[in-house]
């Protein structure tokens, strides 16, 4: 099988990177915001990945770093949507520009 | 990959933040076979797991916890949008830029020996990288441990 060039992974990973950052930018809902950041953790893997197939250290490596993201993605969403329910409790809504507690 | 991108642009635009998430889950399955074109076998399997498995249906409670997925009539996004969109072409743009402008190093991993196998895999996890990996079991206690008292009844 050919494989498939690096820059390929690398400009895959940029553009969803781009969208989630778009994404996280312009969503009014909470849960929306921590969906684009999950679609950026993930271009970030890829990158990790693709980089760890094509240089030529451990081919172990970079997969293990994108465990440990992995790992930490899952726990970040955890605390954010426990935050998200609290926050719903308190304030009956989860849009961000309706979440002014702190303005003064 | 194209999949993919589709997904998630599906995932940041969708009005409905209930097939948001579904669109989300499409992206991640795209992912894990980009896993596994890249030899990555256990990491395709583990996103599988976790992100489609776990993540996807925290998220999906959590949606049905807050608010009602019928009221489509909110508005989904903030005034930054054409902002928003500028700044994401121009940064994908430099981005573009540097990726095709660097000298990448030609495919050196596609030698057979050269795979991670899961048990080289598990070898350098409990060997070279132990110490974050009982470092993570500690974060992973402590965020089960926050996150129930953070979401209990009568806290705060």
């Amino acid at each position: 099988m050919m494989p498939v060039p690096l820059q390929h992974f690398l400009f895959f990973a940029a553009a969803l990177f781009v969208i989630g950052v778009y994404g996280a930018l312009v969503r009014r809902n909470i849960i929306g915001i921590l969906l684009s950041i999950e679609l950026i953790v993930n271009a970030v893997n890829v990158n990790l990945v693709a980089f760890s197939r094509s240089t030529s250290l451990a081919p172990e490596t970079g997969q293990i770093f994108a465990l440990f993201i992995i790992a930490m993605a899952a726990a970040a969403v955890a605390v954010g949507l426990a935050i998200v329910l609290a926050l719903f409790r308190i304030r009956k809504t989860i849009f961000t520009d309706q979440i002014d507690l702190l303005k003064g | 990959m194209g999949i993919s991108l589709i997904a998630g642009v599906a995932t940041v635009t969708l009005p409905n933040i209930f097939h948001a998430t579904l669109s989300l889950v499409a992206a991640l399955l795209g992912i894990a076979g980009i896993y596994l074109i890249l030899h990555a076998e256990f990491l395709a399997v583990i996103q599988v797991l976790l992100y489609v498995g776990a993540v996807v249906t925290l998220i999906i409670f959590a949606i049905m916890l807050t608010e009602g997925i019928s009221n489509k009539t909110i508005a989904q996004r903030n005034k930054l949008g054409p902002a928003a969109v500028g700044g994401a072409v121009v940064f994908l743009a430099a981005l573009w830029g540097v990726i095709r402008s660097t000298p990448w190093p030609i495919q050196g991993g596609t030698s057979e020996n050269s795979y991670a196998t899961l048990a080289s895999l598990a070898g350098s996890l409990l060997g070279d990288y132990i110490f974050p990996f009982e470092v993570i079991s500690v974060i992973l206690i402590a965020v089960l441990i926050g996150a129930i008292v953070i979401a209990k009844k009568d806290s705060v």
